[in-house]
């Protein structure tokens, strides 16, 4: 994602934008704009704040412009700008910190120990009983959108930290290495989030399409 | 046979496997227990329809216009010093 075409391109654009260049400035704002939005949502959650955020961020990236060095993608460098941004304000709103270590430090099981049989019985730590296969994806566009539904209203109920790390991994879709740069978490640690909010959405996948089917 | 994954042990670590995170020797482990588990098979499968589906999630694809104006506005602020 950051090949030679895209260093020559950004330097171009870089001088751009230090000469003052509002063309330059808007093409920026069009590539990375609606993005940068989208990771202040998953923060904030109020579109207000979010718009908030972004602005603010947007301001931070031009004043620091002459300190970014181009040791990173200019997308890099502006997303981590907002997820910054964001993060002072969803503590100013009073709202749990993401990423604490709290939130690490609880243990989680993917599922409840019920569905494993239990130390005195025949087969330990193996299942009660298997997971049921789901059905195939129903052909209905209704029903899709149902589930799409289902998937964003759980992964909104997430602690902060799982919300985050599932919305940029698999919503958004990047790579591990740029949710850790970007949120400056440990690979391990955004691998524990992750799966917690990956058996989550999951187990509420699993109760939706098995209840349905019965 | 003491050092094969129990299935409440495969559902923890599924995340490790699908994101390419395991030592090889786990690796092999995980898929050992995949071969004859039926129960973890279903389950691997369903945390990829999982990833699947929540990538299909609808995303805002662009700025609604006051805010990229707002923007724009802050951007001929800033060049005036």
């Amino acid at each position: 994602m950051n090949g030679p075409e895209t260093l020559s391109s950004e330097t171009a654009l870089l001088a751009a934008l230090r000469n003052g260049d509002e063309d330059a400035f808007s093409a920026l704002v069009d590539t990375y704009g609606a993005a940068m939005r989208r990771v202040a949502l998953t923060f904030v959650r109020s579109s207000a704040v979010a718009d908030e955020v972004v602005q603010e961020a947007w301001l931070g990236a031009l004043r620091g412009l002459d300190r970014f060095e181009g040791r990173s993608a200019l997308r890099t460098w502006l997303l981590r700008i907002v997820a910054n941004v964001a993060r002072t304000h969803a503590v100013r709103e009073a709202r749990t910190v993401p990423f604490s270590s709290l939130e690490l430090a609880e243990h989680e099981p993917a599922l409840p120990p019920d569905r494993f049989q239990g130390p005195d019985e025949q087969h330990p730590h193996r299942w009660v009983s298997f997971p049921r296969p789901w059905p195939a994806e129903p052909d209905s566009a209704l029903l899709s959108a149902e589930t799409r539904k289902l998937i964003a209203d759980t992964i909104a109920g997430l602690p902060d930290g799982q919300r985050v790390v599932i919305s940029l991994r698999d919503v958004e879709g990047w790579d591990s290495a740029e949710v850790c740069s970007v949120l400056e978490l440990s690979e391990t640690n955004q691998r524990v989030l992750l799966h917690r909010a990956r058996s989550k959405v999951r187990a509420a996948l699993e109760r939706h399409l098995t209840t349905e089917s019965t | 046979m003491n050092d094969e994954f129990k299935c409440q042990e495969m559902i923890e670590v599924v995340t490790d496997y699908l994101d390419d995170g395991m030592p090889p020797e786990e690796r092999q482990r995980f898929e050992r227990h995949l071969s004859y588990c039926a129960g973890c098979s279903t389950y691997v499968e369903q945390m990829r329809e999982t990833i699947r589906q929540t990538g299909t999630i609808p995303r805002e694809e662009s700025l609604p216009p006051s805010l990229r104006e707002e923007i724009v506005a802050q951007f001929r602020n800033w060049r005036r010093g």
